[in-house]
């Protein structure tokens, strides 16, 4: 072997994006994140995106059924998935169809020829069935053409297993390739392989084989004469782990339960993409954490909302539909006045929408979404680890200021993986519920006697002397009965939405996430684009622009410093996919003239959008 | 405590009742429901702070307001899944749900069968007046086919629920049904169904004096009564008309006889509320009473199952999980199953 591996060469990358793509039931998702694993493991920085069809078999070889997984790593900070591939790896023409543009020139694809018979090129809409993989239309690029299948049926030959599911060990022959291509070693995927597959061992045998063959078709291959290398990047020192958006909820909310001393209740209705958090949830109840998969939606919030009334924290999450649905249920949760975090992992929207696809619409769904004046505080996490910390923040401030509280968070940022230098337990912050042990008012309990935050005390059933009723209907300042007073209720309208104006006062001063304290222009943005725009910021001020970015966690209320921040600069510019939502608010708001930078694809900005957006004003 | 509450209240009852004026028309079938539930609490000994009204919206929803216990008040229909999340964070409260016909089984129909499968430890109390009451007077899902009301001048086009019917298809663990006109009989019933661990239904027949009046007078009233309903009892043969008749099974399907030379009290069948089949077929016994050879309306506890409540299955499980994984260690969960470390 040695012999051969001498005539390789090893170049080296700073970073690389390479994009896996194939029918949604060729292992797509589980190579990209493998892979991922494997370099983050390395030492890189990572970032994913995968991309999938809302059908979990949608017809195979055709262009609705392409799942894709771009992963960007590299030996520098990465923020973003990459806006263009240097590697596209094709399992069928479709794949290749629907991913060429995002492939750079000159980029190099590697090919599953046998995916390119004459059925899947049809399938995949190539006119006359022409073979861009012999055809010479791929000139421009760095092509080869691999028989994956054939070399994985040859690898496996002498295993007892079928041609089917022979055929299903392509992915880790592929995955073995890559780790050549990209001088990792097939470790990390060896030790999965055997806990997933430690109880089949012909399944395991077959996995392991196409992985070692994969790996070693790169070594003995004569087509492949290079190798690269991504060195491990600079990165802070300490322990990583790697941890989806989904993920980080999900350990976000079991965090702050346990800060709180409280059991964790999970209402929740199947939904892509918040799905993973019920999943994931549902692994750790030796924390207190029940989760209870309800008959709907409005069961869902309802359930959460009863647990919350026992003394638990209530916590709900779906997407928009559902979220539409629980609606009546928030304005509940606001008039009782008890903790409740309610999770929007927003889709593509409206109505069923785009399930898998990415969007920020649901904001003013958010902020505006219920009848009467229901004002309830709107947090959005930015990146997967983001959603760690805003899920934290979400029950911190649903049970520090008895209030619901909504965390917004996107199909994006929710899949996404980034790795993770997780915090230790003890330096994250003990929640204080408000609780009540004794009457307030001489020997009577009056359920909504606020303190100086304008927040009501949380009185747990079981406790003597503090019974008491509440409910949806309008209800009298301090005691809670039932009241129809005209004035009481034009005071109750104030005073809960004084209470939750005035969470603000616990925010941290806003802070620039880069760029001059004043001057042209300000990028403000919010949720899951901050990767982009942080890319493209740090680009125009490298090139000399008087540009700065924030990005803002608190959508309402807003912090304190931003409405001074936006004023110190000439423009603002909002980008979100969405058609302005948030620059609209912050018209609003701060009667600023933002300007819009909006793109409502299902996908997410590239930074070159961004930074071409931030020019187009910069030089109008 | 107590202060108003007079209508109703003796004395003695006051202990439970809360400060609140009740706000029900006068003469409505409600007030006699709360005071056998008073009475009930009064008797049970169990303490004010252990007791938990959860109610959904409707006349009956405002029920909690009247109770000196924990409360709350909620949305329309969705009673069930508040009383679920709660009960899964609280099993040691004993847990009280009022809903009414419209509130169960119109808005809130899908949550009261899930409510019902679960097995969900709690006392739900579905006061059917076969009207909307609140909303002053359109039909509900249990107005009879034909009913004329504000919504339907012509008649409503809607076949009925038979609500115990429907208890019985989510599995139900305890069914049982009353009357705001029988207190004694209300009382019994509704202190079995305290007793009951698991999702106890009653329905009980409550007079709308407003908007459907004398809805239910053939089974109340009593001329009318003997002959149309039928008050089960555990282990005794199902007779009524002051026991000239009875009911048995023949041929699989419920008969009427005569009780006399031809059929003794010993030919009928005899109640066994832990019989599922039998249970189905009272459940049944559902005819228009108005109709000619109509079986008689069944009152009383018609099932009763044993099965395991969902929080005590959830229980168990975080139990298991803490036993099998110890208690959660939050270190090691964020720290998760792969770590690298750099520098």
């Amino acid at each position: 072997m040695s012999t051969t591996l001498h005539k390789k060469t090893v170049e080296t990358r700073a970073n690389v994006v390479i994009l896996f793509a194939g029918d949604s039931g060729d292992g797509i998702q589980l190579t990209g994140s493998q892979f991922t694993d494997t370099n983050a493991l390395f030492g890189n920085d990572v970032s994913t995106f995968p991309n999938f069809p809302a059908e979990i078999r949608a017809p195979q070889g055709t262009l609705a059924g392409v799942s894709g997984y771009q992963l960007h790593f590299g030996s520098v900070e990465i923020f973003t998935p990459g806006d263009q591939c240097d590697v596209l790896v094709v399992m069928n023409a479709a794949a290749l169809k629907a991913n060429l543009t995002k492939l750079k020139k000159g980029g190099t694809i590697i090919a599953n020829s046998d995916g390119f018979d004459k059925k899947n090129l049809r399938l995949a809409g190539y006119i006359d069935e022409a073979d861009p993989l012999t055809d010479g239309s791929l000139s421009n690029f760095n092509l080869h053409s691999v028989d994956v299948t054939k070399l994985t049926r040859t690898a496996l030959e002498g295993t007892t297993l079928g041609m089917k599911e022979k055929d299903r060990c392509k992915n880790m022959f592929v995955l073995g390739f890559i780790n050549w291509m990209y001088s990792r070693e097939n470790a990390l995927t060896e030790g999965f392989l055997q806990r997933k597959f430690g109880k089949k061992p012909e399944l395991l045998d077959a996995n392991m084989k196409a992985l070692v063959a994969g790996y070693n078709y790169g070594e003995t291959s004569e087509t492949f004469t290079t190798r690269f290398e991504v060195k491990a990047a600079p990165m802070p020192k300490g322990t990583y782990r790697s941890i989806t958006g989904n993920q980080g909820t999900a350990l976000g909310l079991i965090a702050a339960a346990q800060k709180a001393k409280l059991d964790l209740f999970y209402g929740s209705y199947p939904i892509t993409p918040a799905s993973d958090i019920l999943h994931e949830l549902s692994r750790h109840k030796n924390f207190g954490v029940l989760t209870f998969q309800a008959e709907d939606e409005i069961a869902a919030i309802s359930s959460a909302i009863g647990a919350s009334y026992g003394g638990a924290i209530g916590i709900t999450a779906s997407s928009g539909p559902g979220i539409a649905l629980k609606t009546e249920a928030m304005g509940l949760a606001f008039m009782l006045e008890i903790p409740l975090v309610i999770v929007n992992v927003q889709r593509g929207g409206p109505s069923t929408g785009l399930p898998t696809k990415t969007e920020q619409a649901d904001l003013w769904q958010a902020v505006h979404g219920r009848n009467g004046e229901a004002p309830i505080p709107v947090i959005a996490a930015s990146t997967p680890i983001d959603c760690f910390d805003m899920a934290f923040e979400a029950v911190q401030i649903a049970i520090e200021h008895m209030t619901p509280v909504i965390l917004l968070t996107d199909g994006y940022i929710a899949n996404g993986s980034e790795p993770w230098r997780f915090p230790a337990s003890k330096d994250l912050p003990e929640i204080k519920p408000n609780y009540i042990k004794a009457p307030n008012d001489g020997d009577k309990f009056l359920p909504y006697l606020r303190d100086e935050r304008g927040v009501r005390p949380w009185a747990l059933p079981g406790q003597p002397g503090l019974q008491h009723r509440i409910g949806g209907i309008e209800k009298q300042d301090r005691t809670g009965n039932i009241s129809y007073d005209p004035a009481n209720h034009e005071k109750m309208v104030h005073l809960r939405a004084e209470k939750v104006a005035r969470i603000a006062d616990r925010f941290k001063p806003i802070r620039l996430d880069s760029g001059p304290a004043e001057g042209e222009l300000l990028i403000v943005g919010w949720g899951s684009t901050y990767g982009a725009i942080r890319t493209a910021a740090l680009q125009l001020q490298a090139e000399g622009q008087s540009v700065a970015h924030v990005h803002i966690r608190h959508l309402f209320p807003f912090n304190k410093g931003l409405g001074p921040l936006l004023k110190k600069y000439k423009q603002v510019l909002v980008p979100e996919m969405n058609s302005g939502q948030l620059r609209q608010m912050l018209r609003g708001e701060f009667l600023v003239d933002a300007q819009g930078l909006n793109k409502i694809q299902g996908m997410p900005f590239t930074s070159e959008e961004i930074r071409a957006g931030a020019l187009n004003l910069l030089n109008a | 405590m107590s202060t108003t509450n007079g209508t109703i209240s003796a004395p003695e009852k006051v202990d439970f009742s809360s400060d609140q004026e009740i706000r029900w028309c006068p003469g409505c079938g409600d007030y006699s429901i709360l005071k056998q539930v008073q009475t009930l609490l009064e008797q049970s000994g169990k303490k004010k702070e252990d007791v938990v009204f959860i109610s959904g919206i409707g006349c009956s929803s405002r029920f909690p307001y009247y109770l000196d216990t924990y409360g709350l008040h909620g949305i329309h229909g969705r009673a069930p899944a508040i009383v679920s999340g709660l009960r899964s964070v609280r099993p040691e409260l004993t847990v009280w749900m009022i809903t009414g016909d419209g509130d169960a089984l119109s808005i809130g129909g899908n949550h009261i069968i899930h409510l019902l499968r679960r097995n969900v430890d709690v006392n739900v109390l579905l006061f059917n007046n076969e009207i909307y009451g609140l909303t002053k007077g359109q039909y509900s899902p249990t107005s009879p086919e034909g009913a004329v009301t504000r919504s339907t001048p012509m008649g409503s086009t809607d076949h009925p629920f038979n609500p115990l019917a429907l208890v019985k298809g989510a599995d139900g663990t305890f069914i049982a049904r009353s009357m705001d006109r029988d207190p004694k009989h209300m009382r019994e019933v509704l202190s079995r169904a305290d007793a009951h661990r698991g999702t106890s239904l009653v329905e009980i027949y409550q007079n709308c004096n407003v908007f459907n009046d004398g809805a239910f007078e053939i089974f109340t009233e009593k001329a009318t009564k003997p002959v149309h309903t039928l008050f089960v009892e555990q282990g005794k043969p199902l007779t009524f008309a002051n026991g000239t008749k009875g009911i048995c099974i023949k041929e699989m399907r419920p008969r009427i006889i005569d009780i006399g030379p031809e059929f003794s009290p010993n030919d009928c069948w005899i109640h066994d509320e832990r019989d599922n089949f039998k249970a189905s077929i009272l459940v049944r016994l559902f005819d228009d009473a108005h109709k000619e050879g109509a079986f008689p309306r069944p009152f009383g506890v018609f099932y009763v199952n044993d099965r395991p409540t969902h929080e005590d299955k959830m229980s168990a499980q975080v139990k298991l999980a803490k036993e099998k994984k110890g208690v959660g260690d939050l270190d090691a969960l964020l720290k998760g199953e792969h770590t690298w470390t750099i520098g």
